[in-house]
């Protein structure tokens, strides 16, 4: 049961970002955003088949929320119907492709060249809300406070980037 | 077969290339944006694998902290897109060449 969601939701979650990258009907980035939340709900199922349930909860609150609103508003103040009817070079795909190619080569190399431990493990450590906590407030204190430092900084940047001009 | 590590990691892989190609390929700055935030959770992902299969919680810590640093990213980003936007009117790169020589 559990290979057959991992599965649909890993078909799901490349489809979608597919999708994002390449719509062959749409080149609207409206159309973009929404498939970047498909794809990452379905990364949160995946989340969740890994037990990472906590951080499952997270992905969709966080990236599907508050993140892809952001774009959503970003695009609607853009207007940006006259980007949409400019074609993609053959250049830069050409280019793109290859490049893409050789950095599949070198993962695919890895991975199948690698001898990673094929068994499944049980699952002793659950990422639920407890065990996160825990760890977060003791092992990693100082990494959490800088953060949150970091956040404030961001929140005062954007403020500052968007004024009208600055005094 | 059973679902393991390697498959995980082989979805990882693939959806980070995605990312890639919608960096090097797409001219528009927010379907590059978007391409950068699935190649941040193609890491994710790879991270809470790892994590999953070492029966150890380091990992998820990490993408806590990978999510949070993402997500001040994007709100600076799209700031610095507008501050742009309204400075040129426009967003797409092959407009934005003022440091090239």
């Amino acid at each position: 049961m559990q290979d057959i969601l991992f599965y649909i939701f890993s078909a799901l979650t490349l489809g979608c970002g597919l999708l994002v990258v390449a719509n062959p009907f749409s080149r609207n980035p409206v159309t973009s955003a929404m498939f970047l939340v498909l794809a990452i709900a379905s990364l949160a199922g995946l989340f969740v088949l890994l037990h990472a349930f906590f951080l499952a909860a997270v992905q969709v609150l966080v990236y599907a929320g508050a993140v892809i609103v952001l774009f959503l508003f970003v695009i609607m103040l853009l207007d940006l119907k006259a980007e949409q009817r400019r074609k993609i070079r053959k250049f830069s795909l050409i280019t793109g492709v290859i490049a893409v190619g050789a950095i599949i080569g070198i993962f695919a190399k890895v991975l199948l060249g690698s001898r990673l431990n094929t068994s499944v493990p049980a699952a002793t450590v659950e990422g639920g809300t407890i065990p996160l906590g825990k760890l977060v407030f003791t092992q990693y204190l100082l990494p959490f406070e800088i953060v949150s430092v970091l956040l404030l900084v961001a929140m005062v940047g954007v403020v500052l980037l968007s004024k009208r001009e600055l005094k | 077969m059973r679902v393991g590590l390697e498959h995980y990691l082989f979805v990882s892989a693939l959806l980070f290339s995605l990312g890639l190609l919608g960096v090097l390929v797409r001219r528009n700055l927010l379907i590059i944006y978007m391409s950068l935030e699935l190649m941040l959770n193609a890491a994710n992902l790879a991270l809470v694998a790892f994590s999953r299969f070492n029966n150890n919680l380091d990992g998820q810590i990490m993408v806590f902290f990978i999510i949070t640093v993402a997500a001040a990213e994007v709100a600076v980003g799209l700031a610095l897109i507008v501050a742009l936007y309204r400075k040129r009117q426009t967003a797409h790169v092959e407009d934005l060449t003022s440091m090239k020589l």
